[in-house]
């Protein structure tokens, strides 16, 4: 994975150093809140429903076990010994004091991490594929290049001061794993007649009005990936409304002047910036991808002993197919059974750690499905990490089934929530593991957001839960038909809300309708897709 | 008395013109001064770069960044004159500005000395190649 | 009754205004009645809170203000599902009261 050099190091020390000058302004009066916000959000700091809550970058989802050890002492030292995994990939704590804020950059600083642009109306963290560099099916290991473009977005003089967030996402693979046209800028790596270029899909998002991303360029050569970036930028930068925040998102700019004129204008700029001098060399991105050589990993030649019933589930749901012979990526679930989505305790970061250390290489990923990833493990070492995971609570066999429900963090912690997330997650995983039903319903992709912010992906759900706010009380849609994958759709709202028991219900109708109407080898989805709305209304409302 | 910017990064003598708009523009051929604001096409004064000596960027708010980019659309078309940023512009901000192409700032609110000097030498280096004549880190690195 | 409620501009705590001063327990919040937005521009002005907002409250059972809106109630507890870190850690039936 990537290493600092010493400029990198100097730019984050440079970081902490401005951001500590900061606090102290504002804790001496020389800062309002109104001048102050915009940097300490830039700086990963929000100021939440109980207190400051810090969101730490984990550039593409990927940490070695020397940084989840850090991130283990920070929510002891500084925090209150969790911390909550989320779907951007990164780590946020919950109860941060302004007056540790600089400490603790400084302290992630020293194993190469920081918080910067984990928030605020700048290109944010990175996203990518949690498989990158395993998976079989990839034409490249995505990283470099999102690890090109961290750099390039990286205290951007003048992409800064957007008129909103910006979400990029990089893969390099056919099956989208991470709700790449869901971005506002969707990098697929390609391969064509023998080169590698990049895809750009422009214009996607969640949130209020969700889109999907058009594509707008099929093919930017490597050698001028980080210029079309910037015409990207500029066109929105410029363009992109500043009248309404809640239609200040790049896809709503793409969408009113249509894919083609966006088009048209990136690509005018584009022809402009070819000459400014903007695009670092390829040398550059053969520096950076030297970091992400694949490790020694010779075939041990051994499969992995399945004679444990309980161990085969867990292989069955919690492992993806490796490039390599003889290995797996292993999923770590972070969703036991009337858990919290997420959460992950300082002791269960250093298991992690540890297991990283022995079994993959000393590589970690998180997911944007609030788990963790083992990439590289020897399927002869699954059994012995498969009990060490189950000794610390992250052995339940449930990736990508009805327990692996992604929730944002909702009311509980959220100030702009309308309704708590978090309960509802625990109420259904419980339900569900209690009637059995979660083997029998097989790939069902369950997300929850406490309002229509979208962070728990509510749109991208096969089942999707919105909490609204009725009158002073916590109501619920139901929403069907979602997908954040290669098949990308987003969920039709049924009808009327529900209570807080009564959405638990409703998801459960929604199952049945499933069981009784699939055909052989059909997921939910599938079932959804072919039946429509019709009969699942009809059971629910009827 | 004299006028004087509050904060200015060149050598030559200040141009103290008053700035015209950018529809009075087109009527006045000797204007030597012209007021950018936030909606409007930079990309206009473009023909005209050649008479004019100063440029004023208005920043009404300080979160509007739309002003970063008409700098350095201007710079990158060969503007060598003044390029003011002027109204809500904070400490905190000016780096990034310069980086983008304002050499001259006259913010509504009196800058700290001091802080300005901290925040104009805070980064070491850069990571991207902007309007400045910084050398990006990755040219550093394939030197 | 009309209460104010902020954030301490160091710790991030959530606070309550009490009449002279501020209290991270609800059950110290006191009715500001037709003074609070003018009460709230001037402690946040003194740094003595961070980003205060005026909400509508009625007494509540137990004799502490109860917000008349979840999201200051949850507010005043702390997370529903993690009630050992809220204000009343040993009160099975706290996170039950705020819904």
């Amino acid at each position: 994975m990537y290493a600092y050099d010493q400029y990198d190091q100097a730019m984050v020390d440079a970081r902490v150093a401005e951001f500590r000058d900061q606090c102290e302004r504002r804790l001496a009066g020389k800062l309002s809140e109104d001048q102050f916000k915009p940097l300490r959000l830039m700086n990963g700091l929000y100021l939440q429903l109980h207190a400051y809550m810090l969101r730490v970058a984990i550039p593409y989802g990927t940490l070695n076990g020397g940084q989840m050890c850090v991130l283990a002492d920070i929510a002891e030292k500084y925090d209150r010994g969790y911390g909550h995994f989320t779907t951007r990939q990164n780590i946020q704590y919950n109860w941060i004091k302004l007056e540790d804020a600089a400490d603790i950059l400084a302290d992630l600083a020293k194993v190469e991490m920081h918080a910067i642009q984990t928030s605020g109306n700048c290109i944010r963290n990175i996203s990518s594929d949690h498989f990158a560099g395993a998976a079989a099916d990839e034409v490249a290991d995505p990283r470099p290049y999102a690890e090109l473009l961290r750099q390039w977005s990286s205290f951007h003089p003048e992409f800064s001061y957007l008129p909103r967030k910006f979400k990029i996402c990089v893969i390099a693979s056919e099956n989208d794993r991470a709700a790449m046209r869901l971005h506002d800028i969707g990098i697929r790596i390609v391969e064509r007649d023998g080169e590698l270029g990049a895809q750009f899909y422009v214009g996607g998002g969640m949130g209020r009005t969700p889109m999907i991303a058009p594509l707008i360029r099929d093919f930017v050569p490597l050698d001028q990936l980080v210029t079309y970036s910037e015409a990207c930028l500029r066109v929105y930068n410029r363009y992109g409304r500043r009248d309404n925040k809640y239609k200040a998102r790049i896809k709503i700019l793409v969408h009113e002047l249509g894919a083609e004129e966006y088009t048209r204008q990136v690509e005018e700029e584009f022809a402009h910036l070819l000459d400014q001098g903007v695009e670092p060399p390829l040398a550059e991105l053969e520096r950076i991808k030297g970091y992400f050589r694949d490790p020694d990993m010779p075939d041990a030649g051994q499969e992995a002993d399945r004679s444990d019933p309980d161990f085969a589930v867990w292989l069955d749901h919690n492992t993806h197919a490796h490039k390599m012979p003889g290995y797996v990526s292993a999923i770590v679930s972070l969703k036991p059974v009337g858990g919290i989505p997420g959460d992950a305790t300082a002791a269960q970061m250093r298991v992690l750690a540890d297991l990283a250390e022995r079994y993959s290489f000393d590589e970690l990923r998180i997911m944007h499905t609030q788990n963790v990833v083992l990439p590289h493990v020897r399927k002869a070492d699954l059994y012995a990490l498969w009990q060490a995971l189950n000794e610390a609570g992250m052995g339940t066999p449930n990736a990508d089934l009805m327990g692996d429900i992604i929730a944002c963090p909702g009311l509980d912690y959220c100030s702009l929530a309308n309704a708590r997330s978090i309960p509802i997650a625990q109420r259904i995983s419980q339900r569900f593991a209690a009637n059995g039903k979660e083997a029998a319903l097989g790939e069902l992709k369950l997300k929850i957001s406490g309002c229509i912010n979208a962070c728990g992906h509510h749109h991208a759900g096969h089942i999707g839960i919105l909490g609204v706010d009725r009158k002073g009380t916590e109501n619920y849609q139901l929403l069907l038909g979602g997908s954040e994958a290669e098949d990308t759709s987003l969920a039709k709202i049924t009808g009327p809300g529900f209570d807080e028991l009564g959405i638990v219900d409703a998801v459960e109708t929604a199952a049945d309708v499933y069981l009784r109407e699939r055909t052989e080898g059909e997921r939910f989805l599938d079932t959804y897709r072919r039946i429509g709305m019709a009969p699942f209304k009809e059971a629910l409302y009827d | 008395m004299t006028e004087q910017v509050p904060l200015r990064l060149r050598e030559d003598e200040a141009c103290m013109e008053p700035a015209v708009t950018l529809e009075a523009f087109g009527g006045q051929t000797n204007a030597v001064a012209v007021r950018i604001e936030p909606g409007e096409d930079t990309r206009e004064l473009l023909p005209h770069l050649d008479r004019l000596r100063r440029i004023d960027i208005a920043f009404p708010a300080f979160t509007d960044g739309r002003g970063y980019s008409a700098a350095r659309i201007l710079r990158e078309a060969g503007f060598t004159g003044e390029l003011r940023a002027v109204g809500d512009v904070l400490v905190d901000q000016i780096a990034y500005m310069r980086r983008c192409g304002f050499d001259a700032f006259d913010p509504d609110a009196s800058l700290d000395p001091d802080d300005v000097e901290a925040a104009l030498n805070r980064f070491p280096q850069v990571y991207q190649s902007a309007a400045d004549a910084r050398t990006p880190i990755w040219s550093l690195r394939h030197q | 009754m009309k209460l104010i409620t902020g954030n301490d501009l160091k710790t991030g705590a959530v606070t309550w205004w009490t009449g002279d001063g501020w209290s991270i327990h609800i059950e110290d919040a006191a009715d500001a009645g037709d003074e609070a937005e003018a009460i709230a521009t001037r402690e946040e002005a003194a740094r003595r809170v961070n980003v205060p907002y005026v909400i509508e409250a009625e007494a509540g059972p137990d004799g502490a203000p109860r917000p008349a809106h979840i999201k200051e109630r949850v507010r005043a507890l702390g997370p529903t599902v993690r009630v050992d870190l809220t204000l009343k850690p040993d009160d099975p039936t706290a996170a039950q009261k705020v819904i």
